[in-house]
């Protein structure tokens, strides 16, 4: 395997796990918003953690494996168009999956009264922070095939 | 040092359905495997339930997204079925719908058997996440053929 070949499979195998993180945390979710409670929902809020991880991994790889591959590839550039429009999907996604996963610790937190957890996941607001996370992630994916302007 | 390649514009989408369905199936199927092994440690029927509905609701469809995607994108390619990395495809994406398939039946027949007399299910729900991993573990092998494509 030469060194491309193990940037590119370490760069999609983080966007696997950011999608990873994406889907865990929106079964997460659907399931907490249809409990009854905070402590209907402990068994679900558990996963937690695996997401926050998964999230973080997946962030963290595509975005060093990412910027790698462009410097590394002759023809790619970090000020084209569409590496520029990944760059801002990315931290539109980050800011978002932080602001997700800080809702579900609070939730899960035992710092926290009641009140604030139920409301730290089940709220609009939440759900919106969540889709606007599953849509950065899946535009960064149509902008990572399509490469327009590339 | 390598050249960046562009592929011509029609094949882009069928390549977005494959990917995407491929990415969705993990992350569907990391979420059941992790379901069920809480389910495992905890018994709680209502993980192995989510599990069930999870795999029908996500992962299924998303196994044909992916599949689906992966038969346009190659029917564009022409790329020889004899090329190793498209043969590992194949047999993951193949041998990894029956395993898929088991896995759902048994995660539903123990989300069945957990709701009738709790706590039951729970050696199904244990084989179903095995099952689930073992998918897992082969779907990062066939992420690693697509991206090197071994000859």
């Amino acid at each position: 395997m030469t060194l491309y070949d193990w940037l590119l499979f370490l760069h999609v195998l983080a966007a696997f796990a950011a999608v990873a993180a994406v889907v865990l945390l929106s079964a997460i979710l659907a399931a907490s918003w249809r409990s009854d409670g905070v402590a209907d929902a402990a068994p679900f809020l558990r996963m937690t953690k695996l997401g926050s991880r998964l999230w973080d991994i997946g962030g963290a790889g595509t975005l060093i494996f990412g910027i790698w591959l462009a410097v590394y590839v002759e023809g790619y550039e970090l000020w084209d168009g569409w590496i520029v429009a990944a760059f801002v999907l990315w931290v539109i996604a980050a800011a978002a999956g932080t602001r997700v996963a800080v809702g579900f610790r609070r939730a899960f937190g035992a710092d926290a009264g009641p009140g604030e957890r139920a409301g730290s996941i089940r709220s609009q607001r939440a759900l919106v922070v969540h889709s606007v996370m599953a849509l950065a992630i899946a535009a960064l994916l149509v902008v990572m095939i399509y490469k327009p302007g590339a | 040092m390598t050249i960046a390649l562009v592929r011509p514009d029609d094949w882009n989408f069928p390549l977005l359905l494959h990917v995407a369905g491929a990415m969705l199936l993990v992350g569907a199927l990391v979420t059941v495997a992790a379901l069920l092994l809480l389910a495992w440690r905890g018994d709680s029927p209502r993980l192995v339930r989510l599990g069930f509905r999870t795999l029908l609701i996500a992962a299924i469809p998303s196994y044909v997204l992916m599949r689906v995607g992966a038969e346009w994108i190659n029917s564009k390619e022409n790329i020889p079925d004899e090329a190793a990395w498209i043969g590992i495809g194949y047999i993951t994406a193949d041998a990894g719908l029956l395993l898929l398939l088991v896995s759902t039946i048994l995660a539903g027949l123990a989300s069945r058997k957990a709701r009738r007399e709790p706590p039951g299910g729970g050696r199904l729900a244990r084989i179903a996440a095995v099952l689930t991993l073992l998918l897992v573990a082969a779907y990062v092998v066939a992420i690693w053929a697509m991206t090197a494509k071994p000859s």
